[in-house]
């Protein structure tokens, strides 16, 4: 991919990867089915977002930055959204979750897992 | 449609629209509702509207944000010729009683009382009524995506002013006149910028909009971008008309996806009235924006950084001078300004320097968004003029701390500002105080403590972040950084000399003295504000001393900052 980038753009392959390397949203671990981000900026860590970020990277035996071992789920942490009225906030598949606690974020969590194994199960 | 938008037509027939309307539903559809339920809330509203066969005489508008993000999602409720109600914590059915209340021959029909058994809102709440709305004035009221909505409310008449009255020089002493200052934080002067843009020589100029909001607990220029994006477009079209630019671009931080989706909407539109292009409004001025997104990194916020984004490279600063103005993006002159900035230009323009001028402090004109966030009772969003006390916006505005905590500090400037303790709660909130205090206006996060935050843990965590996002150019910000984070994390875990917090003391001035860009020079600012307000609380942590006691947090305070890595 990157080899194939530096062809086309007619540059050295250390630029692009630079480029890759420098920026948060390029990775070069493949993402899980779903994701799960706990922000981490200011008000949400004052409000305990790093309680909610710890209970599912032990829950889920998975790592901050990292996915479980079948790819079910990634776990991140973000810098700031920008909904800090609503801290602490969870980011789930995309769409935003407002004043979580540890409980709430297991249970938004178990409601898209479990979901994509019952449509797993209907699948087969 | 082949001329240019008739701005006069437009807005009336739109207003006239208004005024036919027995009423008008306005549901908040920012960030902040959404993730509260607002969509399901909308739906219920649209939906009892046409089951009361009401769709031609009521507009359900959804709208950008009203500011009281805690109290989500929030509704407000404007019949003809009667008062406001204000709701919040709308979910759907509640949503359908209201409509039932207001509106149908059911409820009480004309009934100034608000419908029962909803939360509402006064808008004579401080967190209103102290507000002073300028760059929000918008929020709330229109729909974002509809040009006409926003030419409604004045929208682009002040592009049309610059163009038909004023030559560009004009535009920019009237800038200059106002005293409008950058809003990203450093607070230069505004028009200064664009005098020297003017008299720039060269072929092609550029106006960049810095939408690059990377400070956690700042969301102002998200809510701006999202919820107003064309009065971004109409501040930076006059910028550049006044500047002599033909190109613009709005950096957006990808972490914003709705703002980039409005944006591209709102120019989109915008082009196809000619209020973009080759020639914007029928004169020969021609203009063009395009929306470009980052892609995740805090250094980008950092004009030079942001132009070497922008060109497709690694965002690293580079050296100052020359300056953008000199040698800006592609080796052309260019100006950056922030957001927020632009969102002022209009106004300014429509009201005049002295208008603008006459609201905030001597040297701080104009007003500023904060955004209110951490242990308050009411957060959200406000604008207020600057000059107001740091006390008014926490105990009449916020509500005081939440739950039975006292205030501890009011952090402001994310990872480049400090925090300010009780005891200058009076600070006036303009750019030379926050100063004086070792903080820093910044973009303007207020984040508020309680006595249960540990301050050299507070101090880590932003170490911690400026760590990571050091883009590793230079050596005092790439190697400084993690060293004074290890020295914070030893103070932390209680395995700290004295000899180790004198290190710290004299890392940070090395740090701030010759770093190359702003990140490392502000990145000591957080641990240098707190030394000088809460030295005791290192104190205590440090082995050897006699007070020695590690700090036992509060559970949720725990292990907060090693999640974050």
């Amino acid at each position: 991919m990157l080899i194939y980038i530096a062809r086309q753009l007619k540059l050295p392959p250390s630029r692009v990867y630079g480029v890759a390397t420098f920026y948060h949203l390029f990775s070069f671990t493949p993402k899980g089915e779903h994701t799960c981000t706990v922000c981490m900026g200011t008000a949400c860590f004052v409000k305990g977002a790093g309680d909610i970020l710890d209970a599912v990277a032990a829950r889920y035996d998975v790592q901050p930055g990292g996915s479980t071992e079948d790819g079910k789920l990634s776990l991140n942490s973000a810098r700031c959204v920008g909904s800090c009225g609503l801290a602490p906030v969870l980011i789930l598949d995309g769409a935003v979750l407002g004043k979580e606690t540890t409980e709430t974020a297991f249970t938004a969590l178990e409601a898209v897992l479990s979901a994509q194994q019952a449509g797993q199960e209907v699948n087969t | 449609m082949s001329g240019p938008i008739d701005l006069y037509d437009v807005g009336m027939r739109e207003r006239e629209a208004q005024g036919n309307a027995r009423c008008r539903v306005m549901c908040c559809n920012s960030t902040a509702c959404l993730s509260s339920g607002a969509a399901a809330t909308r739906e219920a509203l649209d939906k009892a509207v046409e089951d009361n066969g009401l769709t031609d005489s009521v507009q359900v508008v959804p709208t950008g944000c009203m500011g009281w993000c805690s109290e989500g999602p929030l509704v407000r409720v404007k019949p003809a010729g009667e008062d406001t109600a204000l709701y919040a914590q709308v979910d759907a059915q509640q949503a359908t009683d209201i409509i039932q209340h207001h509106l149908t021959d059911d409820g009480n029909q004309g009934d100034r009382q608000p419908a029962p058994d909803v939360k509402t809102l006064s808008e004579d709440h401080p967190f209103f009524s102290r507000q002073q709305r300028i760059v929000l004035a918008n929020m709330g009221e229109i729909d974002p995506e509809r040009l006409e909505d926003y030419v409604a409310h004045g929208g682009y008449t002040a592009l049309e002013k610059v163009l038909q009255t004023m030559q560009p020089a004009d535009v920019v002493q009237e800038i200059l006149a106002s005293g409008l200052r950058g809003r990203g934080g450093g607070g230069y002067p505004t028009g200064k910028k664009w005098a020297m843009l003017h008299a720039a020589q060269a072929d092609t100029k550029y106006v960049i909009a810095n939408g690059d909001e990377g400070d956690p607990g700042a969301y102002m220029d998200r809510t701006i971008m999202e919820d107003d994006p064309n009065n971004v477009i109409e501040g930076m079209t006059i910028a550049a008309y006044a500047t002599g630019a033909n190109k613009g671009y709005i950096y957006v931080r990808a972490e914003y996806p709705m703002a980039v989706q409005r944006l591209e909407n709102a120019i989109r539109i915008a082009k196809r009235n000619k209020l973009l292009g080759r020639s914007v409004l029928g004169t020969d001025f021609a203009f063009d924006i395009e929306v470009r997104i980052g892609a995740g990194a805090f250094v980008c916020g950092e004009e030079t950084a942001l132009m070497a984004s922008i060109e497709g490279k690694r965002g690293s600063p580079m050296l100052r001078p020359p300056y953008p103005v000199e040698r800006g993006l592609w080796g052309k002159p260019s100006m950056i300004n922030n957001v927020e900035s632009y969102a002022n230009v209009a106004a300014i323009i429509r009201h005049g320097a002295d208008w603008f001028s006459s609201i905030g402090t001597e040297n701080s004109k104009g007003t500023k968004v904060f955004a209110l966030a951490g242990e308050l009772n009411n957060t959200g969003l406000i604008e207020v003029p600057m000059g107001i006390s740091l006390r008014e916006i926490i105990e009449d505005m916020g509500d005081g701390v939440a739950g039975e905590h006292d205030f501890k500090a009011a952090q402001t400037g994310g990872p480049s500002g400090g925090c300010i303790p009780a005891a200058h709660l009076d600070t006036s909130m303009d750019y030379e105080s926050l100063q004086a205090l070792g903080s820093i206006m910044g973009s303007g996060g207020l984040i508020v403590m309680n006595e249960t935050s540990s301050m050299p843990e507070v101090a880590k965590f932003f170490m911690e972040f400026c760590m990571d996002e050091s883009c590793g150019k230079c050596l005092p910000c790439r190697a400084g950084t993690v060293q004074m984070h290890q020295l914070l994390e030893k103070i932390c875990e209680g395995k700290a000399r004295p000899s180790d917090l004198v290190q710290l003391e004299s890392l940070c001035d090395m740090v701030a003295a010759t770093s190359l860009c702003g990140l490392g020079q502000s990145a000591p600012n957080p641990i240098v504000s707190t030394l000088r307000y809460f030295r005791s609380e290192y104190e205590d942590l440090l082995m050897g001393t006699s007070a020695r006691a590690v700090w036992v947090a509060p559970a949720s305070q725990q292990n907060a900052g090693e999640g974050a890595r």
